[in-house]
């Protein structure tokens, strides 16, 4: 599996997009701490971006690079090796080279804003690795998408629906069943509705971090008694880690199975 | 060598394989022939592992080679259509795939023999389809392996390539390796072929020699002889 770790990520360190990425968060990050000078405002800007953004981008950039190297695949799994690590390293290295995008792209600007020597650096630090994660779930969805479809067409299209409905059309029917059921209490419906989408449970994971809860009211208040506690922050860290195990899993399971 | 018991195969509707028996010894040159659609590929495929059958057992070397991988150490592949990622150099290709199976090969000859040193340093997206072929055919043959299995092997070559194709194969065989080929090139299979194996419909018309089909179907030579099948097949 590492070596085919290692020939994605060096496939993928080659060609433009890493680069294209790695240059889009690096500007992202100066333009954010110039515009705000100050680096805990600039961390809130940044989260409200990475949240819709990263899904978005390893979504797209999952489904690509999987129809993209369908021929570098065949040729891998005529070779005397496992199924699952061709298709494991294949998506490490895609998952990988993104988050290593994100890391660099993010923490070069801030590190030289003196980052390491402010209070920001803890929830600097946790943003970035909700970014990872959120990288790695929604890579290993993208992959499962394209596994399943043969056709690049359908399969591009359900990616980008995957992503519009976790990360907008989830928000927008969450929303309206409270508004559906404002008489019923609804306070557990609602931790239970934001932890099954990843989208919204880094959002909040990160808004609690910040301090900046009271802007929620009585749901923040709710939220902050859960999430805001050791056991929710584990119960959340735990839901996450499933979130980014179960595409993975599906994943060798379906490739097992597949005709090449 | 190879053993196949009842083999079995749907794509969706598509019956392709319908429950194939079929035992190839060890040592010599086997034509796999049939008409598009018969099930050569899925056939080849289902040997490979890359194809899952439905049902029905294959052995190499009397080992059961379902949900395993490391068989295929023990055997080259040549695909049908040389399908390689585009971005990367054929000097780095040959290196990876020797990486990857970590295994003595004899590229440098193979090299030489199909003039691809000119090559070396272009980008695989921009070779001609008969270039890639060639790459294709250095990357099955450098290893040295008891079992080949060639998937129209002489696609897009040209005169001179045909004949060294030819000449290496027949070495390999003289080498005692058991080679698995399938065409649509007659002229080809008269040359080489030990024996053939001849499908229809996703079952096995035929195998034996050469000389078997033609006395079989009544026929000369072989063109007529196949010709025969698929009208007597399609009167039927």
């Amino acid at each position: 599996m590492l070596k085919i770790l290692k020939y994605s990520f060096y496939d993928l360190m080659r060609s433009r997009w890493s680069y294209v990425y790695f240059l889009f968060y690096l500007l992202l990050g100066l333009v954010l701490l110039f515009l705000n000078q100050d680096l805990s405002k600039a961390v809130i800007t940044l989260m409200n971006i990475i949240i819709i953004l990263v899904p978005l981008i390893a979504t797209i950039f999952g489904v690509m690079y999987f129809y993209n190297s369908r021929e570098f695949t065949e040729l891998l799994l005529a070779q005397p090796l496992k199924r699952s690590s061709i298709f494991l390293g294949q998506f490490f290295g895609v998952a990988g080279s993104l988050t290593l995008s994100l890391v660099l792209g993010l923490g070069l600007p801030f590190i030289m804003y003196g980052l390491v020597k402010s209070d920001v650096i803890l929830n600097f630090s946790l943003l970035i690795l909700t970014g990872a994660f959120l990288t790695f779930i929604f890579t290993g969805l993208a992959f499962n998408i394209a596994l399943s479809n043969e056709n690049r067409i359908k399969g591009f299209g359900y990616a980008v629906l995957l992503w519009l409905f976790m990360a907008v059309i989830y928000d927008g029917l969450f929303l309206l069943s409270l508004i559906v059921f404002e008489e019923y209490p609804l306070d557990s419906f609602s931790l239970a509705a934001t932890v099954l989408n990843p989208i919204d449970l880094s959002r909040i994971l990160i808004l609690l971090k910040l301090d900046i809860s009271a802007l929620l009211g009585y749901t923040g208040a709710v939220f902050k008694k859960f999430l805001g506690t050791q056991l929710g922050f584990l119960i959340s860290g735990g839901v996450l880690l499933l979130w980014t195990l179960l595409p993975i899993w599906r994943l060798t399971a379906k490739a097992r199975k597949k005709d090449f | 060598m190879i053993q196949i018991q009842d083999l079995q195969k749907r794509f969706g509707k598509n019956e392709v394989l319908k429950g194939i028996d079929l035992e190839i010894p060890a040592g010599g040159i086997y034509a796999v022939l049939g008409p598009n659609g018969s099930g050569k590929t899925t056939l080849i495929k289902s040997v490979l592992g890359l194809v899952i059958p439905d049902k029905g057992s294959i052995s190499l070397s009397g080992e059961r080679i379902r949900n395993r991988w490391r068989y295929r150490e023990a055997l080259n592949y040549l695909p049908q259509i040389a399908n390689f990622p585009g971005n990367i150099r054929v000097r780095e290709l040959i290196g990876m795939i020797k990486d990857l199976r970590q295994k003595r090969s004899e590229e440098a000859a193979l090299i030489e023999l199909f003039r691809l040193q000119p090559f070396l340093d272009k980008k695989l997206s921009n070779l001609s389809g008969g270039t890639k072929q060639k790459v294709n055919l250095v990357l099955t043959f450098m290893f040295d392996s008891p079992l080949l299995i060639l998937d129209e092997p002489t696609s897009g070559l040209d005169p001179a390539s045909l004949l060294s194709l030819k000449k290496l194969i027949r070495k390999e065989r003289e080498n005692g390796k058991t080679l698995l080929v399938t065409t649509h090139i007659l002229q080809f299979v008269e040359e080489i072929a030990d024996q053939v194996i001849y499908l229809l419909e996703g079952k096995i018309y035929y195998q034996g020699t050469l000389s078997g089909l033609l006395e079989k179907t009544g026929q000369t030579d072989l063109e007529h002889a196949i010709a025969a099948i698929t009208s007597e097949k399609q009167d039927a």
